[in-house]
């Protein structure tokens, strides 16, 4: 018997490390035996030692809104979330196949739109979508491929299956946190990893970097790195990705067109940029294009890249594929076109937009997780098991008014893992962000960020409202 | 190299180098006053006339005394140039090119502001010995340079990093020795007084240089000491030593050659340079110690706004590429 067998409560829902009280499962063992010998104290000690380390790294991000120029960081919990490899493997093949089916259907969708025409998916679903862009139709991006990145959102009900929750096509952020991550927990169980078989992370960037290059069809094309700048809370992983990639980090006073080609401004005057992971969202890249007022992107940048003379990742337009309404048809979409049944599954959703789903809605609110189709960041969401009435009324009102805006599904219970709160290992609940990069072949990078949810019982686990991170370790075996 | 890179990165340069010597600052004139005899009062307002920031000062306090004097030039997030403002800046602009800066520099960094911050936080400059914590702080500085020194790759970033670095310094140095001109003696008798080889010490001590003067020199001579700051060829701290400097990075981000000029900025720099080069001692003193300081001071900043011109706008990039594609 060790001590997390004897506190640890699992609460009824699936643990990640615990079957139940005193019996831990297979893949975790070794690294309970550790947990054991470290004596009591000890782990808050090491607990602080990676806050410091952390705000020593300056791996902070400015909160929005608040000029003072507070910073924060990502709180990581040292109890690392380990996936055995024959799980794992499931995760890969499911998330391959969801890209690649993905990737079919955007193509599809700003093109021939067969998928419309067999009836499959509905045209207003598409039309009504603020994500569709009307200036992608007809284009056909570098190599076909329009999501290089992509970052599911994972999540286990209480028997174990795994969730797609959401797909984010659109430039997914915390894959510094990946990499961070790790970097720290090495200083914290120094001997553990060779001995577990953890896969190794370390070589995301020169992946990321390949895939960018491939994009070009030029021999050493000039990548670069777009973002919105200091002020944005993804700023440290955009200089930290750029950095560990070795291509510039810029901004758009930094960009300026010419005969259709994209030039940063150097010391030496206008250099060309052939491939850009653009971290700003679609609609500001241009405002020649898109959203005239923005100032983050360039004059004319969209024009060079269907010229063919920028290639860009993400591609604009994948916005249409993690729509959230468009996400109930994602089993669908994988069976259309490549014929298979999805690995991983889907959770239940019901589209407001269908009368008869709409009305199950209106009818179970209070069971219900109601989301709006564009919001992210845990924003503009009703969990209803856990709100008011008065809540509910408000957005039985808000569906009836603009029923294509909301979807709703039912509540899942997110798996647990042990988390240390002020020196008590207690259950808290976690996600699951894999990263995918879609280059000469779709891969899936062997960890993941999984975000966890400080607050006792509860199930947001986003950073911006009291989320914290813990390293994954993916196993070999 | 982008432009608002090379910018970040020069000001970066000059930030560090301007709180290194604020922090040298502080520890001159606070040991300069505990030598003074007990009829005299302190005097930090000589101090602050150096530095250029009387005026601001005024607005902010109502006395000239030690607290105010070091909490202005510390810890003041309303001084621009406070250490304070200055590694906050420096930092901001670090993390602005984060990806240009090598971990260890920015963890270094980063940590200086933490400390500072923390200082900050302690009301420090209420103590009644501040300098060890001044101290500590160009310890910090002098730390980063060591990190940068062996793992910075010298290409451009470097040099504009020592462009910034090295013209900041001219200027502190200048300005430190601009200090010994205001600080009043009891009277004209004191000249050549022991307070006054005292206070020439002191100034020494403060860039580090009095060890080397006396193995130079020997004899503390004002003249010496102003002729070992301004024109020596071989002290790191001194004027010249520091634009030749400057001037070394200058050419290397312009691949010229050492003959003639590029640009304006070379031209500005090349001239004061071989100014210095053809000076003696008695040319300053001939001019007016204080005189001649004034108007190098406005020298160094006629370079550095022409530097802005050559590399950091995008209107002059585009003739630099003309200019390069001509050559």
């Amino acid at each position: 018997m060790n001590r997390l067998s004897e506190t640890y409560t699992v609460n009824g829902h699936y643990d990640e490390m615990m079957v139940k009280k005193g019996q831990c499962r297979d893949h975790y063992c070794p690294f309970n035996e550790v947990l054991d010998s470290i004596p009591s104290g000890k782990l808050a000690e090491l607990q602080q030692a990676t806050d410091r380390a952390q705000i020593a790294m300056g791996m902070t991000f400015n909160v929005y809104h608040d000029n003072k120029g507070v910073e924060k960081i990502l709180p990581l919990d040292i109890i690392p979330r380990i996936i055995s490899g024959s799980e794992w493997s499931l995760v890969e093949q499911g998330l391959k196949q969801r890209v690649h089916a993905l990737n079919l259907f955007i193509q599809d969708i700003y093109n021939k739109q067969r998928i419309i025409k067999d009836g499959i998916v509905p045209k207003e679903m598409i039309y009504s979508s603020g994500n569709y862009l009307k200036p992608l139709e007809d284009w056909t991006p570098p190599q076909g491929i329009w999501c290089h990145i992509s970052g599911s959102d994972l999540v286990r009900d209480n028997d174990g299956t795994f969730y797609v929750l959401e797909d984010n096509l659109r430039c997914p952020s915390g894959v510094s946190y990946l990499l961070e991550n790790r970097e720290i927990l090495k200083r914290v169980y120094p001997n553990l990893f060779s001995n577990l078989g953890v896969r190794h992370v370390s070589d995301y960037p020169s992946k990321l970097l390949r895939m960018l290059q491939y994009l070009s069809g030029k021999d050493q094309p000039i990548v670069g790195l777009l973002t919105p700048g200091v002020f944005n809370s993804a700023y440290f992983e955009h200089s930290y990705l750029a950095q560990l990639m070795g291509i510039e980090l810029v901004v758009g006073q930094d960009l300026v067109t010419n005969n259709d080609k994209l030039y940063m401004k150097t010391t030496q005057g206008l250099h060309q940029v052939d491939v850009l992971y653009r971290r700003i969202d679609d609609t500001f890249l241009d405002p020649l294009t898109f959203n005239p007022s923005s100032m983050l992107g360039a004059h004319g940048l969209f024009n060079a890249y269907r010229k063919g003379n920028l290639a860009l990742a993400n591609a604009p337009g994948t916005g249409i594929a993690d729509d959230k309404a468009v996400y109930a048809y994602v089993p669908r979409i994988i069976k259309y076109y490549l014929d298979e049944d999805p690995i991983l599954a889907n959770v239940k959703t019901y589209i407001c937009a269908e009368e008869e789903d709409r009305k199950y809605v209106l009818e179970h609110i209070d069971e219900l997780v109601v989301k709006e189709t564009n919001a992210a960041g845990g924003y503009g969401m009703l969990i209803g098991p856990k709100s008011t009435r008065e809540e509910h009324e408000k957005f039985k009102k808000l569906i009836a008014a603009n029923p294509r805006n909301y979807i709703a599904q039912p509540t899942l219970s997110l798996s647990t893992v042990p988390t240390l709160i002020d020196d008590i290992i207690e259950p808290r609940h976690v996600d699951l962000r894999p990263f995918i990069l879609y280059g000469e072949e779709i891969e899936v990078h062997p960890g993941a960020l999984t975000r966890v949810a400080l607050k006792k019982g509860s199930l947001v686990v986003n950073s911006s409202q009291g989320g914290g991170s813990k390293d994954t370790w993916v196993l070999y075996n | 190299m982008l432009s608002r890179v090379a910018d970040s990165i020069y000001w970066i340069g000059r930030y560090i180098e301007r709180a290194e010597n604020y922090a040298r600052f502080i520890d001159v004139n606070f040991n300069l006053m505990l030598d003074l005899p007990p009829s005299m009062k302190e005097q930090w307002d000589p101090l602050i006339s150096a530095t250029g920031d009387r005026d601001v000062f005024v607005s902010l306090y109502k006395n000239f005394d030690r607290v105010s004097a070091i909490h202005f030039l510390a810890f003041d997030l309303e001084n621009p140039n406070s250490m304070f403002s200055c590694i906050s800046n420096a930092r901001e602009n670090s993390r602005m090119v984060r990806e240009k800066i090598t971990k260890e520099s920015w963890e270094k960094l980063n940590e200086i502001y933490l400390f500072m911050k923390e200082g900050a936080e302690r009301e420090v400059w209420k103590l009644d010995d501040p300098r060890s914590f001044i101290n500590d702080v160009k310890y910090g500085i002098q730390l980063l340079y060591g990190i940068s020194d062996n793992s910075v790759a010298r290409t451009d970033g470097w040099h504009y990093l020592r462009l910034g670095q090295y013209l900041e310094r001219a200027d502190k140095t200048s300005r430190i020795l601009d200090v010994k001109y205001h600080i009043l003696l009891p009277s004209v008798q004191e000249v050549g007084s022991t307070i006054d080889i005292l206070h020439w010490m002191a100034l020494l001590k403060s860039v580090s240089g009095f060890n080397i003067y006396r193995q130079v020199y020997g004899s503390i001579e004002p003249k010496s000491i102003v002729e070992f700051l301004v024109l020596n060829k071989y002290f790191p701290r001194s004027i010249y030593f520091s634009l030749m400097e400057a001037q070394e990075c200058l050419h290397r981000l312009t691949n010229s050659t050492g003959r003639g000029f590029k640009n304006t900025s070379e031209k500005r720099l090349g001239s004061l340079c071989s100014q210095l080069e053809y000076y003696d001692v008695n040319d300053v003193i001939d001019i007016g110690i204080h005189e001649f300081l004034d108007d190098l001071q406005l020298k160094i900043n006629h370079i550095s706004d022409a530097i802005h011109a050559n590399f950091f706008t995008i209107g002059d990039s585009l003739t630099m590429q003309k200019q390069f594609n001509n050559s």
